[in-house]
């Protein structure tokens, strides 16, 4: 029996999939920039959602793979395979360094020291001006050349690339939550005391947490770098971090296709709204202010428990 | 959570998720308007700078009435909130939904590089009027963008010759914030300073989010005879009052990028700005008749004095205009309209005479400007003015193009200790 | 390096860190009492700055601007907090959501009110200019910022120390339901220390814009600050505040001058060293 959530996001993904072709340029390339952020903000709600620990510093493991990226293609023409996998590493060791620092925290604490730590990375990225650019960034990473028979300098063959990743990443990370290691988080995010009571290492899956909603995050920032074809220390700016925890907490934290539908509405909410005002923080601002009032679940979160 | 709650929220969804991909192109009932796109930072730390930048442009428009050769112009204005991902999203909208005729704007050095590769790729005209990055026009060219603004280090180049020749400053302590704005400012000071006898004896480099300057000011070597700073916005605001502080105006005289005294901040500066030496493309204390009748209606329209950033797209502007004049109006010939932006030729814009060199920058006349109180308020009082400065200055290109970008640390810093 | 060096580079950091105390005791006190994560905290700075610039340009009163400045953001705390805040209970991830709306509407409301422009707040003469002392400089605004902070600090401390008020306030962070429990009206306390905080981070506001200016961005630029100090100091303690600012303060300022190729970094070293040694803060309660 295939679950419910498997069949409904195996179905979003075949729609966007079949809906594609007919979207000019300018919708698919909100469509992609919205797969691809979907995974960032799904690689947050394992850490958010599932453990409970809040981060404003996310942004920096998605913005130390996309600079990989960037090096790499720019400086030495690397592979596809090869950005994806350095990237990745990268982003996994800095949250394994970065870990052993956040974890020591608890609470309010955790948050800020993640915000300081997402700071020391855009400090890095402002300030090794040899290895970065620094301010100026990194321009002129090409698309990937897959050897397939479509160029994936073109909107759509890019779009269904990007899409095909979103897939692999909701699929591995629902794996993941659902696993016994998935439900001890879980555990631990309602009860530290009563886990550690049960004889949980409640320190190491977080810690381990950390360390994989890092990794996914760093998987994101390839695509991204790609995406834009462009790098630069905005990718990991505090304003990128924060916006990615809002998606999480506007989709439904800890129910994963929820972070994933809140970065979908927040890309379009921002392309869509700043064309008719200026004033689209402030509509922005409102809009979570009002999710956490009338639906602190999230809108996924809402859907949840009406079913349930 | 209420059913009704949930029924609202559903269509919510819906809505936003479905405008974007559903909402029509924009069409005009009357004829095909030439489309210009304009994309600035309209939202976020940088608005202030977008909004004197839209000013500038309409205020041109509203002068030829928004049409040229009979045929009406449509300005299309996009936030590209100071970042280049949501300025590479926005071009994306005005070049393929709203298709767009030219595209032009931007601030930011890094919106600048972001763009060129999908400008390029879209062969799309576009004019960059602010963004100042070097090397837009000089080592990798793109073939579809004009600049009509200026390059970081061409004013940079005569101002450190008018040094030497009028002052007797040869050893000189560079305090710049630190990425390449600040980088290509002191680089091209820097490089035909010292060609020509100077010395600059430190690099002092202040990061972006700096609030307390105590201790970059501390580190300054007083033994120097002058100081270069470069600075822009709220940090050349509070730089200059802590430089007050530390008892420096006037025992270390203050020689500067333009933009440390633009007009956008000078309004907002008292006495430590008096006496500070700066070298730039534009000043609004600029006596030609075309300034005077610019700076007018411009500080009529918006109520305050014209920065270089509303010069520089009212210029910009006019220079579009031209193109589209040279062209009679025929817009969609994309090739054409690129080859006519760089054949424009204006002897008497606000700022003087401009025309575009082989990589597509300006040559242009720089001023020399001090900061004087006249009448009961701050100008840049133009005291010198060096004609048809291009971005190579007196270096034949292909020579200067030989040499590596200004960067932190080139050209390398030999008498700093 | 001369005696002068040290001397002026330790009043800098001492007047900075003043400075940062205003802003961050607040946001301390507010957590030690009420468990809540302020992240407009930086806003109440900002919009301080703001309403004290747009009331020294009405009035040319400089105490004025100070007491208007923060009084006005006091009350937009006490709103905040009795009408949303309140609803949340103590989760923490409803809190930072919460106050980070707020702090993205407060941010563009201040650039609809007040456009775009940095501003510096107008000095009165009085507190203008630089005291010399031999070859020293000393700016007098900066001597006023460290009177002022050291003044306030003695005086939050007696209050706490000495007054009935101030025992309920120590019992309502020491354990919020036993003192509920004595018939202390906790809600109320924490209505006031809502208050006092966010005027205490708008007061640091009004001085800084003579200082740091009044910019778009301040409020995200000085947060770091502020949480800095209080992951030093530890949360929800005064003394931890104090020391934790004048750390920080000295650290950030001794660290940018003597080795400016790390300018990026200094802030976060205390916080590096203290994370190390002591998780909870100086002062903090594990």
């Amino acid at each position: 029996m295939i679950p419910r959530r498997v069949v409904a996001g195996l179905g979003a993904a075949a729609l966007a999939a079949l809906v594609a072709p007919a979207l000019s340029a300018y919708p698919l390339t909100l469509l992609t920039q919205a797969a691809i952020i979907a995974i960032l903000a799904m690689s947050l709600d394992v850490l958010l959602g599932y453990t409970g620990l809040p981060s404003l510093g996310h942004a920096a493991y998605f913005g130390v793979a996309a600079y990989a990226v960037g090096i790499l293609t720019v400086d030495y023409q690397c592979s596809f395979l090869t950005c994806l996998v350095v990237g990745v590493a990268l982003a996994t060791l800095t949250a394994a360094i970065f870990g052993l620092l956040a974890i020591r925290a608890a609470g309010t604490y955790f948050l800020m020291i993640t915000l300081a730590l997402g700071m020391v990375v855009w400090g890095l990225a402002f300030r090794w001006v040899s290895m970065t650019k620094g301010d100026n960034g990194i321009a002129g990473v090409p698309r990937p050349e897959l050897g397939l028979p479509w160029s994936l300098s073109l909107p759509l063959p890019f779009f269904y690339f990007a899409l095909t990743a979103t897939v692999v990443a909701w699929a591995l990370l629902g794996l993941l939550v659902r696993s016994p290691f998935g439900m001890g988080l879980q555990g631990i995010r309602e009860s530290e005391t009563r886990m550690r009571a049960l004889g949980y290492n409640v320190w190491l899956h977080k810690y381990l947490a950390f360390v994989i909603a890092g990794a996914f995050a760093g998987f994101a920032g390839v695509f991204w770098a790609y995406y834009n074809g462009f790098v630069s220390p905005v990718d990991v700016q505090l304003v990128t971090s924060v916006e990615t925890l809002l998606m999480v907490a506007l989709g439904g934290p800890g129910t994963l296709a929820g972070p994933a539908l809140g970065a979908t509405l927040i890309v379009f909410l921002k392309n869509f709204v700043s064309v008719y005002t200026k004033r689209w923080l402030l509509i922005l601002g409102a809009v979570y202010i009002g999710v956490i009032l009338f639906a602190p679940q999230g809108v996924l979160g809402a859907f949840k428990r009406r079913s349930a | 959570m209420t059913r009704l709650t949930t029924r609202v929220l559903t269509l919510a969804l819906l809505a936003v998720l479905a405008a974007p991909l559903l909402a029509p192109p924009p069409t005009t009932a009357q004829g095909t308007p030439i489309k210009i796109g304009f994309l600035a930072p309209m939202s976020g730390a940088f608005a202030q700078v977008g909004k004197d930048m839209l000013n500038g442009t309409e205020l041109y428009l509203d002068e030829i009435g928004r049409q040229v050769g009979g045929r009406k112009i449509e300005l299309i204005v996009e936030d590209d909130e100071g970042t280049p991902a949501a300025a590479l999203t926005k071009s994306r909208k005005l070049v393929d939904q709203d298709k767009v005729h030219v595209l032009t704007g931007g601030q930011l050095a890094n919106v600048g590089y972001a763009l060129q590769p999908f400008i390029d790729g879209s062969g799309i005209p576009a004019t960059y009027p602010v963004i100042a990055a070097d090397d837009i026009t000089q080592r990798k060219p793109a073939k579809w963008i004009v600049r009509t603004g200026w390059s970081t280090s061409q004013p940079m180049h005569p101002f450190a010759e008018w040094t030497i020749k009028n002052t007797k400053y040869r050893k000189v302590a560079a305090v710049a914030m630190d990425y390449a704005f600040g980088y290509e400012t002191v680089g091209g000071f820097q490089h035909v300073f010292e060609e020509q006898g100077g010395q600059i004896v430190q690099k002092v480099w202040v990061p972006l989010n700096t609030n307390d300057f105590a201790p970059f000011v501390a580190q300054i070597r007083r033994d120097a005879d002058a100081v270069l700073v470069l600075f822009t916005g709220r940090l050349a605001l509070q730089f200059l009052k802590q430089y007050q502080e530390a008892g420096l105006q006037g025992k270390l005289p203050i020689l500067s990028g333009g933009t440390t005294t633009d007009e956008s901040v000078l309004p907002s500066m008292g006495d430590e700005a008096l006496g500070v030496i700066s070298a730039l493309h534009y000043s609004q204390a600029l006596d030609l008749p075309a300034n005077q009748k610019f700076a007018k209606a411009f500080e009529t329209k918006a109520g305050k004095i014209s920065s270089y950033y509303s010069e520089a797209t009212y210029t910009n502007m006019r220079w579009i205009v031209e193109a589209i004049k040279m062209v009679s109006g025929k817009v969609e010939d994309r090739a054409a309209l690129l080859a006519a932006l760089r054949k424009v030729d204006i002897k008497d814009t606000a700022r003087g005479p401009i025309s575009i060199d082989a990589y597509g920058n300006p040559i242009q006349n720089i001023y020399v400007r001090k900061v004087e109180r006249v009448g009961g308020r701050l100008q840049n009082t133009v005291i010198a003015t060096i004609p048809s400065v291009s971005q190579f200055w007196t270096y034949k290109p292909e020579d200067y193009l030989k040499l590596p970008l200004y960067t932190r640390d080139y050209p390398p810093c030999k008498h700093c200790q | 390096m001369r005696a002068a060096f040290w001397i002026t580079q330790t009043f800098n950091g001492l007047s900075y860190g003043a400075l940062l105390f205003l802003l961050a005791s607040g946001l301390s006190l507010i957590f030690g009492v009420m468990r809540i994560v302020n992240l407009a905290h930086g806003s109440y700075f900002l919009l301080g700055g703001y309403i004290g610039l747009s009331v020294i340009w009405r009035t040319g009163s400089f105490p004025l601007a100070l007491v208007g400045g923060a009084v006005a953001v006091a009350l937009i705390g006490i709103g905040m907090e009795r009408i949303f805040l309140r609803r949340l209970g103590t989760q923490t991830l409803g809190q930072v959501l919460m106050t980070i709306g707020f702090a993205l509407i407060f941010q563009d409301l201040a650039l609809l009110i007040w456009g775009g422009d940095p501003y510096s707040l107008p000095l009165p003469p009085a507190l203008s200019g630089v005291l010399t002392v031999g070859e020293l400089r000393f700016p007098r605004y900066r001597i006023f910022i460290l009177a002022l902070a050291a003044v306030i600090g003695a005086g939050l401390w007696l209050a706490l120390d000495r007054t009935r008020v101030g025992a309920m306030i120590r019992a309502a962070v020491d354990d919020a339901e036993m003192a509920a429990g004595v018939g202390i009206r906790v809600p109320t306390i924490s209505m006031g220390v809502f208050a006092l905080g966010a005027f205490l981070a708008a007061l640091g506001g009004v001085i800084g814009g003579g200082f740091l200016g009044v910019y778009p961005g301040l409020d995200f630029e000085i947060l770091p600050y502020a949480f800095v100090v209080v992951i030093v100091g530890g949360l929800g303690s005064l003394p931890g505040a104090m020391v934790g600012s004048l750390l920080v303060g000295l650290l950030d300022n001794f660290g940018k001058a003597l080795f400016p190729e790390l300018a990026y970094f200094t802030l976060f070293a205390p916080m590096a060293l203290i994370l190390a040694l002591r998780p909870t803060g100086l002062f903090g309660r594990t």
